[in-house]
């Protein structure tokens, strides 16, 4: 098919902080240059869902005078408490013992999708063409395998991919320089990462973790503006790597999450229902009681740090922020990593294009940025958690606060996540309380306030590689961790009435795009590729 | 034939819709707006008359504020050739709106004004009528399907008994229903031209009219909420629960 074709001097694919760092600091080094992303929500900051607790030091960079102008970014963090938690009890870590990681005193409170609106609005203003509602579906590679740019996806195309009457082909934008910024398992990321073996440096495989975030606004005498609690322990069990955040945004409203290791062993573990049950600690009730929730969503996270760092620069593109994977896992933090190589990519694009330098001058230009040195402190921790709550704790506090990140050597990964995974048949079930409607919620009425929706009769966005795996051997053996994995709910099992046998169902107008299946699956026989654009969740405050 | 189209702004409707906590009405910041679906019928089926070569040229209009703007820039990207905001900072009444309306068509001539067949935010399904009784205008409501023939208007209705069929001649102000076609997306290069398409605005206190509102709104509250179903084990509890529970037989 003959396809229209824009061209652009650089195209980048995304508008997280990443990619709109990258659009905001072309276009201050030289305004002639031609810059456009494309975004795959109905519109920016529409898919971004994060805790957020918010370090500065990029936007300052950035744009230095962000204080003076109308920002997202107003709550500065004022107080905070880091608990460990037991079924009923609470016990206060002392501040003197947190690392400098989990101080927060001088960062902000912000809805990372709300800034990213504001972000996108001032890229606008500087003539940065944002398309929000259309997804790159393709890489463009030219006959050397250089990448030249990115396709739409087609619109209108039914569940067969036959045309429908408002079909409208998807078409070639054309960059010198094409970046992803896809955020957390972008698929074209995953697809770049393998094609030109970016990862054949690295001694360790990449690992994940889900998010969950609800929003609330909650009665004014229990809201203190500002304040930053975060918790380990209760309802995880001791070798499962997570943890919750609670932030006090403006407004009376409360931003409640949780973060689980994506390397956990139990088929049987749900974190939505550990989520959940989470709000039921004693702490978090007396918290969100009376209380309304308003918004929902999960979103995968990149935790593998510096040992899993992916080469960024490829011919033709580079890969950035959470796409490649810089979030700095002790912080819970990558908004401002992402930004700052977002940034470099910029300087690194400008030399590219105007002064003949080379894209590979990345890796010299981030190894030598602060982005780098953080990373590089806080690589142990993560790891660490391979043996458990306790010792990782106690490791972290000397790895952290005695040598601060410098201890001479450098702790692996030792599985990806998909291969975590013990068979059912050696595995606890659990039992999880039921939901009572007030401060737990089923999957259905969660979903319902991501506002996720997909235009119905298109093609399924959830593909899988191998049809029948799934109902052969990952039912079999794992009892289908995608039942519980996924929090949107589109994964069920059913009879098939003809063969009587387990089938798996896939509900793919409920996706909110975590990307936790792409990550999760035993066989890795699920892909996760664009939908339609501007279909999947309508974050708002998230 | 000049066509004019009314877009409104409203949330968008995947969205779902918060009463503000102080009750004074919805949640509309930092939500995601959108051209009110019916109204999108109506652009789809101008610019198909367009097409056809039954329309010279597309107008669209819209009134609200700054931001308004962006809900004519797709009706554009969708193809429309120009449009017109009307500046106004406060919400209006369908009455308001019509009067607004009804100084655009005496502005521009045009010889059928499409719109939707109402609003999904406050869902009034007035504005199309009010604004024919004003012109003094032959009207159509909820329209399905549309053919222009010379001066003859026809158009099909779904009534309750079936289908109705009904003809009347420009100048005339017609609703659209869903059904009456299905919008076209607006493509990459479409947005792109459509930035530079005109788009005039006009302040709402130049046109004279009287916008002041005859309504007062109380309060906006959520609907209660439905009490969860429950699940019997067998027909005499049912029973049971119908004649002592429920008190229903
Ligand atoms: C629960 C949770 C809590 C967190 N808490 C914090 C915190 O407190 N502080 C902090 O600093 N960080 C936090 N983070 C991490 C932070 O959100 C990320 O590091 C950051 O968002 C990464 O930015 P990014 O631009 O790389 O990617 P993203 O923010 O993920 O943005 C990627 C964008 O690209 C779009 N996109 C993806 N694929 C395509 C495609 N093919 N075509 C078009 N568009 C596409 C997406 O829709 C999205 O808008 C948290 C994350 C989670 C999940
Ligand atoms: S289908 Fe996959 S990407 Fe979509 S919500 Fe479920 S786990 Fe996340």
């Amino acid at each position: 098919m003959e396809r229209e074709q824009l061209e652009y001097d650089v195209v980048i694919v995304g508008a997280g902080p990443a990619g709109l760092s990258t659009a905001i600091k072309l276009k201050q080094l030289n305004s002639d240059i031609s810059v456009c992303i494309l975004e795959k929500g109905t519109e920016v900051g529409a898919h971004i869902l994060s805790g957020n607790v918010f370090e500065t030091k990029s936007l300052d960079e950035l744009i230095p005078n962000w204080k003076e102008l109308d920002s997202p970014v107003k709550t500065k963090v004022s107080s905070e408490e880091f608990l460990f938690l037991t079924k009923e009890k609470s016990f206060k870590v002392p501040n003197l013992f947190l690392p400098n990681a989990l101080q927060n005193h001088n960062n902000y409170v912000i809805s990372l999708s709300n800034f990213c609106k504001w972000l996108g609005e001032y890229a606008e203003n500087l003539g940065v063409e944002i398309f929000p509602g259309f997804a790159a579906s393709k890489v463009i590679y030219n006959d050397n395998d250089e990448v030249i740019g990115v396709q739409t996806g087609d619109m209108g195309l039914d569940s067969e991919k036959n045309k429908k009457e408002n079909f409208e082909p998807g078409i070639n934008i054309i960059g010198k320089v094409t970046v992803l910024s896809e955020g957390c398992r972008g698929h074209l990321g995953k697809e770049v990462i393998k094609k030109f073996d970016l990862n054949k440096k690295n001694k360790s495989p990449q690992q994940y973790g889900i998010g969950f975030k609800e929003v609330w606004e909650i009665k004014e005498e229990n809201h203190e503006i500002g304040k930053v609690l975060h918790s380990v322990g209760w309802p995880l069990e001791n070798d499962t790597y997570g943890g919750s955040f609670c932030y006090h945004a403006e407004n009376n409203q409360i931003y409640i999450g949780y973060v689980i290791g994506l390397d956990y062993k139990n088929p049987y573990l749900s974190p939505y229902d550990e989520f959940q049950q989470f709000k039921t600690h004693p702490v978090i009730k007396k918290l969100i009681t009376g209380g309304k929730r308003i918004s929902y969503g999960a979103r995968a996270l990149i935790e593998g740090g510096l040992q899993s760092l992916p080469q960024m620069y490829m011919p033709g593109a580079l890969i950035i922020g959470c796409n490649a994977g810089t979030l700095n896992m002790p912080k819970i933090k990558g908004s401002h990593t992402a930004m700052k190589s977002g940034i470099i990519a910029a300087d690194v694009i400008i030399e590219h294009i105007y002064n003949n330098g080379k894209l590979s001058e990345y890796e010299k230009k981030f190894r030598n940025s602060w982005v780098y040195k953080e990373l590089h402190q806080a690589r142990n921790v993560k790891p660490s958690f391979q043996w458990g709550l306790i010792p990782a704790m106690i490791f972290t506090g000397i790895d952290q606060k005695i040598f601060g990140g410098r201890l001479p050597f450098t702790l692996q990964h030792r599985h990806a996540d998909h291969e975590a995974l013990i068979p059912a048949r050696n595995a606890k079930k659990i039992d999880y309380p039921k939901y009572d409607g007030e401060i737990t919620f089923d999957k259905p009425s969660s979903v319902y306030l991501s506002g996720t929706n997909h235009t119905d009769n298109q093609p399924n966005h959830l593909l899988l590689n191998d049809r029948d795996l799934s109902t052969n051997f990952t039912i079999e053996e794992y009892d289908e961790p995608a039942q519980r994995y996924c929090p949107a709910g589109v994964y069920e099992v059913e009879l098939d009435d003809e063969t009587q046998k387990k089938v798996l169902k896939i509900n793919s107008q409920n996706c909110i795009h975590c990307k936790t299946c792409d990550i999760k699956e035993p066989s890795q026989n699920i892909e996760w590729v664009t939908p339609e654009g501007g279909g999947g969740p309508i974050y708002s405050g998230t | 034939m000049k066509v004019l189209v009314a877009v409104k702004r409203v949330v968008d409707y995947k969205v779902q819709i918060r009463v503000k906590s102080d009750n004074t009405g919805v949640e509309t910041q930092n939500v995601k707006m959108s051209v009110n679906p019916p109204d999108e019928n109506a652009i789809e089926e101008a610019v198909k008359l367009k097409e056809q070569g039954l329309a010279s040229e597309t107008i669209a209009v819209s009134i609200g504020d700054e931001k308004t703007q962006d809900v004519l820039r797709t009706s554009m990207a969708m193809g429309i050739d120009r449009s017109i905001l009307v500046k106004s900072q406060n919400p209006l009444e369908p009455l308001a709106v019509a009067k607004t309306l009804k100084k655009i068509v005496e502005k521009e001539n045009p010889d059928l004004v499409l719109m939707g067949k109402q609003a999904i935010d406050d869902d009034s399904n007035q504005t199309g009528q009010i604004l024919s009784a004003l012109l003094n205008w032959p009207q159509g409501c909820f329209i399905s399907s549309l053919k222009i023939e010379g001066n003859k208007v026809l158009i099909s209705r779904e009534i309750d008994e079936g289908i109705e069929n009904l003809e009347t001649k420009l100048p005339a102000v017609l609703t659209c229903d869903l059904r009456l076609n299905t919008p076209r997306f607006a493509s990459l290069p479409n947005i792109m031209k459509a930035k530079k398409k005109p788009l005039d605005m006009i302040d709402i206190d130049t046109l004279e009219i009287d916008t002041s509102t005859k309504i007062k709104t109380l309060k906006v509250i959520e609907p209660p909420k439905r009490k969860a179903g429950v699940m019997v084990n067998d027909v005499k509890e049912l029973v049971e629960k119908l004649k002592y529970e429920a008190k229903v037989i």
